[in-house]
């Protein structure tokens, strides 16, 4: 391949760097900050904020800072169906009552929280082509608190070209919900006017409780991680992940309609999940440098003994302008399939289940994303961009009969998001 | 489960051992070194998307730890 002049002063500048060793001098401190709104048409809204320090030490050593704040308001779908008559909930503290209009999806809109996470990491070389990266991240919100480490170890070969890395994260949750743990599969109080006095209703809606048992979860992760430089232009990376979580995996806040024959709701049933969940993951990466344009493109097959299985496919393309400006539009695809305990009701008569939920995120959908980011490096080494995406979920079909007046009731609804990001480096 | 570590391990072994003729020289690092070719370019894009898909969808993890940390699934 033939150079021009400035190809040539890039590549001995980049050998240079290369057989100086590494880094050999501290640098100042880079910080990466984002604002990003999230917003679903009549339901969740959300507003994150991430702000990122980063130090490069003497000796390729860097430690990196994150706290990343994220509020959320509006209403989430309690995984109730849809019925031709108004339906009345109780709220998760049990204080109140919601309601769902005449066929509208069922949306607790009691759902507000303010989340707080601050993460350190430190890497850096450990013996000649080994590298070590530690971190630890704490997080906070109203109902659920959450501690995690991680370590990961790399190791080069073939001049650098290849890398091979062994990550473990160990994260320890705890979950107080709003109200308490619902018993699993029992069925929700509902205030109709049917209880003597208060006291009478809140001693019904105190044994829908737990009083012992798990309340939180802990969960190993473990990635091998393999990266291959092609060539000058194509570098590609492969992952194979296992998880695996323990402890208490219910929603606490979402319950599954019991029907009759008729279609119709007789009794609201609060979700149950196992206890564990076992789950695999394979990510493959490439990415390729053209004349002015740069195309990443991965895959992630993933699968687990709930028997939820899902194939991602996403592409950014960036066409890089001459002003130090860059243009990027962006393209997932996913489709996962239900979990074996999912169910979008369950019908009067047969017997309850051990585990059963109605939650769409574990259910059949599919879902895809466009958008399009622009960004700008600026003099001095600060940059800008921003991002707009569309988000559109839609549940699927699992082939359940549905009875009586279900039938003309969506019962698989969509979801569509937008998504408004800026972002700033210096 | 067994076909994924297999497909990882028959890339693992091709990458260490058979794709030694593949990659670079040193000094041929120049575009691979660019802000746009580093494989967490774009890290805070990468860390919203996880954040809202992990809230959304059944899946979680694979370009990184799956994790917990949020009660938001």
């Amino acid at each position: 391949m033939q150079l021009n002049k400035t190809d040539l002063k890039k590549a001995l500048f980049a050998a240079s760097c290369t057989l100086l060793a590494g880094n050999s001098v501290a640098q100042d401190w880079d910080f990466d900050t984002a604002i990003m709104y999230y917003g679903e048409a009549d339901r969740v809204q959300a507003l994150e904020g991430i702000f990122q320090a980063k130090k490069t030490l003497k000796d390729d050593k860097e430690f990196s800072a994150k706290l990343v704040v994220d509020s959320l308001t509006g209403a989430s779908a309690n995984g109730a169906v849809q019925q031709a008559t108004a339906q009345t909930f109780t709220t998760p503290s049990g204080n109140g009552q919601y309601t769902a209009n005449t066929s509208e999806t069922p949306l607790d809109d009691t759902f507000l929280d303010t989340r707080v996470q601050i993460s350190a990491q430190w890497s850096q070389p450990l013996a000649e082509n080994y590298v070590v990266s530690t971190g630890a991240n704490v997080s906070n919100e109203y109902d659920y608190q959450s501690i995690a480490f991680n370590g990961v170890l790399g190791r080069y070969f073939n001049n650098k070209n290849t890398t091979a890395s062994l990550g473990l994260s160990y994260a320890l949750d705890s979950v107080d919900p709003v109200g308490g743990r619902p018993v699993g599969l029992s069925t929700m109080v509902v205030d109709n006017g049917q209880f003597s006095d208060e006291a009478a209703y809140r001693s019904a809606f105190d044994a829908t409780r737990q009083t012992g048992g798990e309340d939180g979860k802990n969960t190993v992760d473990v990635i091998l991680g393999l990266t291959q430089v092609i060539n000058r232009q194509w570098i590609t990376q492969f992952n194979v992940s296992l998880s695996e979580v323990d402890g208490y995996l219910t929603d606490p806040y979402k319950v599954v309609s019991e029907v009759d024959a008729s279609g119709m709701a007789t009794q609201q049933r609060y979700e149950n999940r196992p206890g564990s969940r076992s789950k695999q993951a394979f990510f493959a990466q490439s990415k390729y440098r053209f004349e002015s344009s740069v195309w990443d493109i991965s895959y992630r097959l993933t699968n687990d003994d709930w028997g939820i299985n899902s194939h991602t496919i996403e592409s950014r393309y960036r066409f890089l302008f001459d002003n130090n400006s860059y243009l990027e539009p962006h393209i997932r695809l996913y489709q996962q399939g239900e979990a074996d305990f999912y169910t979008p009701f369950l019908r009067e008569g047969d017997a309850v289940p051990e585990f059963a939920s109605a939650d769409y995120r574990i259910g059949k959908l599919n879902a895809y994303t466009f958008g399009i980011k622009y960004g700008k490096k600026l003099k001095s080494g600060r940059e800008y961009g921003v991002r707009l995406e569309y988000y559109n979920q839609a549940s699927q079909d699992v082939g359940v009969e549905a009875p009586g007046g279900l039938n003309s009731l969506d019962l698989y609804p969509s979801l569509d998001a937008v998504i408004l990001q800026f972002d700033y480096k210096f | 489960m067994k076909k994924i570590i297999m497909l990882f391990a028959a890339v693992a072994i091709l990458g260490v051992t058979g794709c030694s003729s593949l990659g670079v020289q040193p000094w041929e690092r120049d575009l691979l070194a660019t802000d746009e070719m580093s494989l967490s370019a774009g890290a805070t894009d990468l860390a919203l998307d996880d954040h809202i898909y992990f809230s959304k969808e059944g899946t979680s993890g694979g370009r990184g730890f799956a994790g917990g940390g949020c009660g938001c699934n």
